[in-house]
């Protein structure tokens, strides 16, 4: 009895330790629990190595990670609406969200690109575009906030984009769908015959000078990814295509017949020179500029009116077609610029272009055939190399300047290591699940900080604890400084991000801003100090000029507001403390609140329905008399005399 | 060595200068949520902080506990000390200039007891910010006062006052230093000099 009881136990033993087993590091991927614990452990006041900044997708913003820990630092609005920040819904942030078709407050934000001096990134700003209503946007990183976008005019979407050049001469943009150019009413039917796509050059490297400096028309296919070239291809742009089938309808059948789409070639100082000659011809079309001005704390539109649009046929050498095989969807330029990666999304292979034999290719004039005036290159005679990776699916590589590449393998759910130049295959690792981008520090540039790897994951399933049928995605860290790649953490993510960039710390930290000083604040509603505050009425709008510091708003006691008025709270944050923000809110605004940074203003527009007494407070808690922090405003009947009058600590 | 009393003295009383452009006493606040800490400097003309807004975020925490808002401009000893040390400056050089030493200690004697009246008044100054306070204050602790120490360190509810002297201060009692050096070689060469005649008198008597 005793045996079998002893029997019992060690049954019971040998099933618990396999659990055990299970729920650790073999199902879950990662190596040895302590070893990569200590590898991602930031100590409590430590800071992170990388700022990373990944896309929101479907969320329009950009987030902020450090790495390795994977802590989140922050949501950066940019096409979406913030209530959390009143970005998009503060007087002075709705511009920002102009287009022509007026206030959008939403966008499909995919690709954060940062920065670059001589093809390093410099830590200066981060560019990301919104795909669904074409725009492109820069985050300045001494604020991490929005400062400008630009409306990409002639587009249905702007996908291949931003993926600046060298020096953040140019951002560029390419269209996912092809539409006509310029827009007008037709058969979809007649998509071969009237659908254009078009290709973008937006100047970068100003602040508040983001325009579309020219376009180019190309065939109706889709436009996918881009990167522009680096080192000795400085002044190219490669930019992938699908759907060179050019359908309109179950295009995921119809765009995925040919055996080889292409991958654009843009020579864009060529294109600056037929620029300078005139080539171009100026197009109507319709676009917005947006430019917040950390000085006025405001931001203004600007409607663009038109367009210089280069045509291939008539700017020889501006543009080459590269055959690549199915469906490409990243391309990746390596660090020496040689190596154009292409990434046929429904091969198994990886399709490894050479700029060397394209420039000789080009020279030798051995072209197979054109489209639209667009000489397409002989695959053989561009080709250098082939990944047989043995995975399928393939998105988009990085690389880590050592020699080797990363590419993400959507179908086979994982990432691929493989050698420059030999294309041989070194090490692979699993993903959860289904990644798509990846991301190395730096890892699209001249020199990539090779110590780490993110994957960006398109499925969550059972990675976190479950919260509905709606999960966050999720990224997993890698340890890439060995020969082998080891999985270190799991994090989840914001939205859907498409890419990311990173970027080490110290570039970033040393610029980045604690307060707006008050003496530069230009706002034309701004008050400097507590004894210029007061409430004006002009006919029906009446202008509130608070201002906050702890505790306290003056005024905080408001009358002579009456229903029917258009009331504007004009709030300068008198702080100039780091991290001292003040909040706005006040019963019944159909808006958001207000968060103002120390030295800023920012303005709340109120419309009150009905008589009564409204409370208005705080609501960033700022100090030990923050619930104190909070004020009432009187609002009569709409014919009422109650007189303007306003007042604080009055009794 | 008399010309090295000179150029100590010249050089001591010259050293004052360097207050107006050094603070002469630092203070820091520090908490937990104040990384760095939040530092006031206090000069012979002007009270500054690290940062151009330090007073106002002072100010701001001071008047959660009643103390009075420091307005350097309401404080006229700022307006007449740089003065006075003009004043020591030049009667420095002149002393230096006739070398006597009788100037010496007299300015030595002075320098010492404006320092220790200096010292006094930053005292009184400090006494009244820690205990003149608002009686409608939100945060009242009974038996409580907030006067910040001339030397050394103190826990003011949430905050340590570390007050020290800075370069100013330093210079300050260098140049005393260095006057008093001034004084006292100076003397040893008088008397050798004394000595000197003495000996030469007692030649010429034996000769």
């Amino acid at each position: 009895m005793k045996t079998y009881l002893n029997l019992i136990g060690a049954a019971i033993l040998i099933t618990l330790w396999g659990c055990g087993n299970n729920g650790g590091s073999d199902k879950k991927g990662a190596m040895s629990n302590a070893k990569a614990a200590e590898k991602v452990y930031v100590a409590p006041g430590e800071y992170d190595e990388f700022y990373a900044f990944m896309s929101g997708g479907f969320s329009g913003q950009l987030s902020v990670y450090g790495l390795p820990s994977g802590r989140l630092l922050k949501v950066i609005p940019v096409f979406s609406q913030d209530a959390e920040k009143g970005y998009g819904y503060n007087e002075e942030t709705i511009p920002m969200l102009n287009t022509s078709y007026g206030f959008v407050p939403w966008d499909d934000a995919h690709h954060p690109e940062l920065s670059q001096t001589d093809g390093v990134p410099d830590g200066r700003w981060i560019f990301i575009n919104g795909n669904n209503t074409p725009r492109i946007a820069r985050i300045d990183l001494t604020t991490f906030e929005t400062t400008e976008i630009v409306e990409i005019p002639n587009s249905g979407g702007n996908h291949s984009s931003p993926f600046i050049t060298e020096n953040s001469e140019y951002v560029v943009a390419g269209t996912r769908f092809s539409v006509p150019f310029p827009q007008k009413d037709v058969a979809i039917s007649s998509y071969k015959e009237n659908f254009k796509g078009s290709i973008s050059y937006i100047r970068a490297d100003e602040p508040g000078k983001m325009d579309v400096a020219f376009q180019i028309l190309v065939p109706g296919f889709d436009y996918d990814l881009a990167h522009s070239g680096k080192g000795k291809s400085h002044g190219w742009t490669f930019f992938t295509t699908y759907n060179s089938e050019e359908s309109y309808t179950l295009k995921e059948v119809n765009a995925s017949q040919n055996d080889k789409d292409f991958i654009a070639a843009v020579n864009w100082k060529k294109a600056e020179e037929y620029l300078a000659q005139g080539k171009a011809k100026e197009m109507p079309a319709d676009y917005m500029h947006n430019y917040y001005d950390e000085e006025t704390h405001m931001a203004t539109s600007t409607k663009k009116k038109s367009v210089k649009v280069l045509i291939p046929s008539e700017c020889p050498g501006m543009i080459y077609y590269l055959p690549t095989p199915k469906s490409p969807h990243g391309v990746d330029v390596d660090p020496t610029g040689e190596y154009i990666v292409g990434n046929g999304k429904l091969s198994a292979d990886l399709t490894v272009h050479s700029f060397d034999k394209m420039i000789k290719a080009i020279e030798n004039e051995a072209f197979d055939t054109e489209i639209d005036g667009i000489p397409v290159l002989k695959f053989e005679d561009v080709v250098i190399g082939t990944v047989q990776s043995g995975g399928l699916g393939p998105l988009h590589t990085e690389f880590d300047g050592k020699g080797n590449a990363y590419t993400t393998f959507f179908i086979s759910s994982e990432v691929v290591k493989w050698k420059l130049g030999t294309w041989e295959v070194i090490d692979r690792a699993p993903c959860y699940y289904s990644v798509g981008h990846l991301m190395i520090p730096g890892g699209d540039s001249r020199k990539p900080w090779g110590k780490y790897l993110v994957a960006l994951n398109k499925i969550t399933k059972d990675r976190y604890l479950p919260t509905g049928p709606e999960m966050n995605h999720s990224a997993q860290l890698y340890d890439i400084s060995g020969e082998k790649m080891e999985l270190l953490l799991d994090f989840p993510t914001i939205g859907e991000p498409h890419y990311a960039q990173a970027i080490a710390a110290d570039v970033v930290m040393k610029n980045s801003k604690k307060i707006y000083p008050i003496e530069h604040n230009k706002h034309p509603h701004a008050i400097k100090k507590e004894s210029e505050a007061k409430v004006v009425r002009e006919g029906n709008v009446v202008r509130i000029y608070m201002t906050s510091i702890r505790s306290h708003f003056n005024p905080d006691n408001i009358e002579g507001i009456k229903v029917g008025d258009k009331v504007y709270f004009h709030l300068t944050n008198l702080e100039q403390d780091w991290d001292t923000p003040h909040g706005l809110s006040v019963m019944g605004a159909r808006n958001a609140e207000l968060l103002v940074m120390p030295g800023q203003t920012e303005t709340l527009l109120w419309e009150p329905q009905r008589p009564g007494i409204y409370p208005f407070y705080c609501t960033d808690f700022c100090s030990a008399l923050h619930q104190e922090m909070q004020g009432y405003i009187r609002v009569s009947e709409a014919g009422a005399n109650v007189p303007i009058k306003w007042s604080l600590g009055e009794d | 060595m008399q010309k090295l009393s000179k150029v100590l003295m010249l050089v001591g009383s010259l050293l004052l200068l360097l207050l107006f452009v050094t603070p002469l006493w630092r203070i820091t606040l520090e908490a937990p949520q104040y990384p760095g800490g939040i530092t006031m400097y206090i000069w012979i003309n002007k009270i500054t902080g690290d940062t151009p807004y330090t007073l106002q975020n002072i100010n701001i925490l001071n008047h959660y506990v009643g103390m009075q808002y420091i307005e350097p401009d309401s404080i006229p000893e700022l307006k007449y000390f740089p003065y006075v040390i003009v004043a020591m400056v030049i009667f420095g050089v002149v002393t230096s200039l006739t070398g006597k030493r009788k100037l010496m200690l007299t300015w030595v004697l002075v320098m010492a007891a404006l320092g220790a009246l200096g010292l006094y008044d930053f005292y009184l100054w400090e006494y009244d910010y820690g205990h003149n306070l608002d009686p409608n204050a939100p945060i009242k602790v009974p038996g409580m006062a907030y006067q910040p120490p001339v030397i050394g360190s103190k826990m003011l509810l949430n905050f340590n006052a570390i007050s020290y002297p800075y370069w100013g201060g330093l210079f300050l009692g260098l140049s005393m230093l260095m006057a008093a050096t001034a004084f006292f070689i100076g003397k040893k060469k008088e008397s050798k000099k004394e000595e000197k005649a003495v000996h030469k008198h007692s030649f010429a008597t034996q000769g």
